[in-house]
């Protein structure tokens, strides 16, 4: 298991885990449960869970799919800089977050949810990963442009040397107009 | 829309059974506790989210029971044989095993999701009524539990106004074994996202494992009965219809009433999921039976950007075309089983695979065949198992097209095509393969190179030049590459894989093909075969209705997108 990196499974427990707040907190609090107000807690502490969560850091090898439209979410958690790039700091905040959910059955499995991500997050700060954001990739192909312009002249054309330099032989008569001054240097 | 209930009729039949089947398993248990009078009073406390609660339970059962038959393989495997007179539209589903897997598993969450739902309520209800002190009815069947004679026949499982939810929750079974087998649920599906389960399967497979967690959970839920219903004792002494609203009286000398007798229900999930988990716990056994079979390394071979190549032998090993085999290697773990396409042909007289590097394992069990000086280490096999593509051999005119990884089952293919046309094989009706391999780059793919250079020498030797025809496009090409391919374009073969056929750079323009082959066969029906992605397996189904003729008796394009 050395090359698994644990904070992508950490990130999937947590955005799981904050779903799962979301629910039982709204559950409480519309059935205006004992202690409901931990219900509300638990609504606000996934919302901003899942917030945080939303964005994939980048995989350190291979490449990274990005959830959909996460570019925005994520350029807002990159602002944090360490804050958010650390996993340490991540555990920590995981843990105090959840503490106060616990306290209601219908919050408890996101508090145990979130714990474990926790825990997890932990592991993969141990290990030294770290949050960091999905560079988009650049055009690598070179496109059209680079293929030379077409001709501009239509045929017939005086040969190669004539667009470049006046021509030494009698220019191809007949109604077509010379682009290029064509001139006899046959003194 | 028409072609694909065609060819899908069974697999959508299948669906919307098992769709009905729950839906009337939802319905009949709700009915049964909405209605039914020995849940008279629990309902009295707990009202409707007792019956969803319960009917969620039972469709939890009946998908725990359901969703360990797809993974039993050899179960499947056996199916497929004994059904082989059967049409083969009737088999295709058992291909699409995982994707019902996943149907099944992601109806066990939303049924968990409902259940604890509904018991949050319950609980909630039920805590309320222990605590109210206005003697209405709820409070005095909640009290029953701190009556002398009534105390083995209570309703309410919070036995005393001053037990929390939590306390029950984590002491009574039902609580306990719930949590537990709800985190191992949940641990289970987030590992096994498709992001976690490409990229690190070892982590998907080692944490999938819970499902044992999950399964013991289930089994002994119920075990506490903490759902009451009034006994039939108590019923018919004292029915609900008749002493309910004289709840004030129960125990009185002179009332008719008694109090209510309550028993909890026994449980049944173990009934449900009994038979598959023995079925799954004998395809385990089946499992380490044949590891301990003796498994004969013939011949190892190291190619080109450490591809291993293992040539094996093993006493009754029967293998198809497009089959896999999981593989396990003990020296490194002994609890991995990893599955490899088989790269040989069923004619051969030993079965190989090739495995690349990709991650721990692979890399521990390709270093330990380049030691050359140490043992060669042991290998169990299991299998093979998977759908047996002999669809393609049916076609007149097959294109193939492998993308990346996805060229490996098609070496087996090629090579037993090629073998059944050595020996005139009457079951073989092509006559002409159109073969695309598209890659980045051929490195590691270097022995299926070989593979072509062999075929194109040995037809060549026959005279049947026109039978194989492919076409390898490079899409990991830049500017260098193509510069060296250009100043060497007169050379007969190419000057990157050695082939006869020159190789293109980027991806195959399939209009063209599609073209081309419609008019080189204007009267045949030309089977399109793919291993590869979901993008492209679109694009070549567009143009297989696109370029298929309106007159039947033309050219006909059929695609089957084959599970490997």
């Amino acid at each position: 298991m050395g090359q698994i990196e644990w904070a992508m499974w950490a990130n999937e427990q947590a955005l799981a885990s904050g779903l799962i707040l979301i629910a039982g907190g709204i559950v409480a609090t519309a059935g205006r449960f004992a202690q409901w107000y931990f219900g509300a807690y638990s609504i606000v502490a996934g919302a901003l869970v899942c917030l945080l969560e939303y964005p994939r850091g980048r995989r350190s090898k291979g490449s990274t799919m990005e959830r959909c439209g996460q570019k925005y979410l994520a350029a807002v958690v990159k602002l944090f800089g360490p804050l958010t790039r650390n996993y340490y700091v991540r555990a920590v905040l995981h843990l105090l977050l959840s503490v106060p959910a616990g306290f209601l059955l219908a919050t408890i499995l996101g508090t145990v949810c979130l714990v474990i991500a926790s825990g997890i997050y932990l592991l993969a700060a141990v290990r030294g990963e770290q949050w960091m954001a999905i560079e988009s990739k650049p055009k690598e192909r070179p496109q059209a442009e680079d293929i030379k312009q077409p001709p501009s002249n239509p045929p017939p054309r005086p040969p190669v040397e004539a667009r470049k330099k006046p021509s030494e032989d009698e220019a191809a008569g007949g109604p077509q107009v010379n682009p290029i001054p064509v001139t006899d240097e046959v003194v | 829309m028409r072609n694909w209930l065609a060819n899908h009729w069974f697999s959508a039949l299948w669906l919307l059974v098992w769709m009905a089947l729950n839906a009337f398993l939802f319905a009949q248990t709700f009915l049964t506790y909405e209605k039914s009078d020995n849940y008279y009073y629990t309902r009295e406390i707990l009202g409707t989210a007792l019956a969803v609660a319960r009917a969620s339970a039972k469709c939890l059962n009946f998908n725990s029971m359901l969703i360990l038959l797809p993974v039993c393989r050899n179960l499947l495997s056996f199916i497929r044989g004994s059904c082989s007179f059967c049409n083969r539209t009737l088999r295709k589903p058992l291909d699409h095993n995982l994707t019902f897997h996943k149907l099944v598993a992601y109806m066990i969450c939303i049924f968990t999701a409902i259940h604890i739902i509904a018991h949050l309520f319950n609980f909630e209800r039920y805590s309320r009524s222990q605590q109210a002190t206005d003697g209405s009815l709820t409070s005095v069947l909640s009290s029953l539990s701190r009556h002398e004679k009534h105390k083995d026949s209570w309703l309410n499982p919070i036995l005393s106004p001053n037990t929390t939810v939590l306390y029950v929750t984590f002491t009574s079974i039902a609580g306990l074994t719930g949590v537990i087998g709800t985190l191992a649920l949940i641990l289970m599906v987030t590992s096994a996202m498709e992001f976690i389960r490409r990229n690190y399967f070892e982590l998907f497979w080692v944490t999938h494992q819970l499902f044992v967690v999950y399964m013991v959970c289930l089994a002994i839920h119920g075990i506490g009965g903490i759902v009451r219903g009034q006994t039939k004792d108590s019923m018919d002494e004292s029915h609900p219809h008749n002493c309910a609203q004289y709840y004030e009286k129960w125990g009185d000398d002179d009332s008719d009433c008694k109090y209510p007798q309550f028993e909890g229900k026994a449980p049944e999930s173990w009934k449900w999921i009994l038979a598959p988990v023995i079925l799954y716990a004998f395809e385990k056994a089946l499992r380490f039976l044949r590891s301990q079979q003796s498994i004969v390394i013939n011949k190892v071979i190291m190619h080109p950007s450490r591809v291993l190549e293992l040539q094996m032998t093993k006493p009754g090993f029967r293998m198809e075309v497009g089959q896999y085999i999981f593989v396990k290697c003990p020296s490194i773990s002994h609890l991995e089983w990893h599955p490899f396409t088989l790269t040989s042909a069923p004619e051969e007289d030993f079965f190989s695979i090739h495995v690349r590097v990709a991650g721990d394992w692979t890399e521990n069990l390709v270093r330990a065949f380049e030691q050359q000086h140490s043992l060669v280490p042991r290998i169990a096999v299991d299998g093979p198992f998977g759908t047996v593509s002999e669809d393609v051999f049916q076609y007149e005119v097959a294109m193939l097209v492998g993308t990346g990884i996805g060229v490996t089952p098609f070496a087996s293919i090629l090579k037993s095509i090629w073998y059944k046309f050595q020996h005139e094989d009457h079951n073989l009706k092509t006559q002409t393969i159109y073969f695309y391999w598209i890659c980045r780059e051929t490195g590691a793919f270097a022995w299926f190179n070989d593979l072509l250079i062999s075929l194109e020498r040995e037809m060549e030797e026959l005279g049947k030049v026109g039978f194989l025809n492919y076409r390898l496009f490079l899409t990991g090409w830049d500017g260098n590459v193509a510069g060296h391919a250009a100043l060497n374009f007169d050379k007969a073969t190419d000057i990157l894989t050695g082939l006869k056929e020159k190789t293109y750079f980027g991806r195959p323009k399939w209009e063209n093909e599609f073209s081309t082959i419609a008019t080189a066969h204007p009267k045949s029906v030309v089977g399109v075969f793919l291993c590869g992605p979901r993008t492209l397996a679109k694009n070549l189904r567009e143009c297989c209705h696109r370029y298929s003729s309106l007159d039947p008796r033309k050219v006909q394009f059929y695609f089957n997108q084959e599970n490997f």
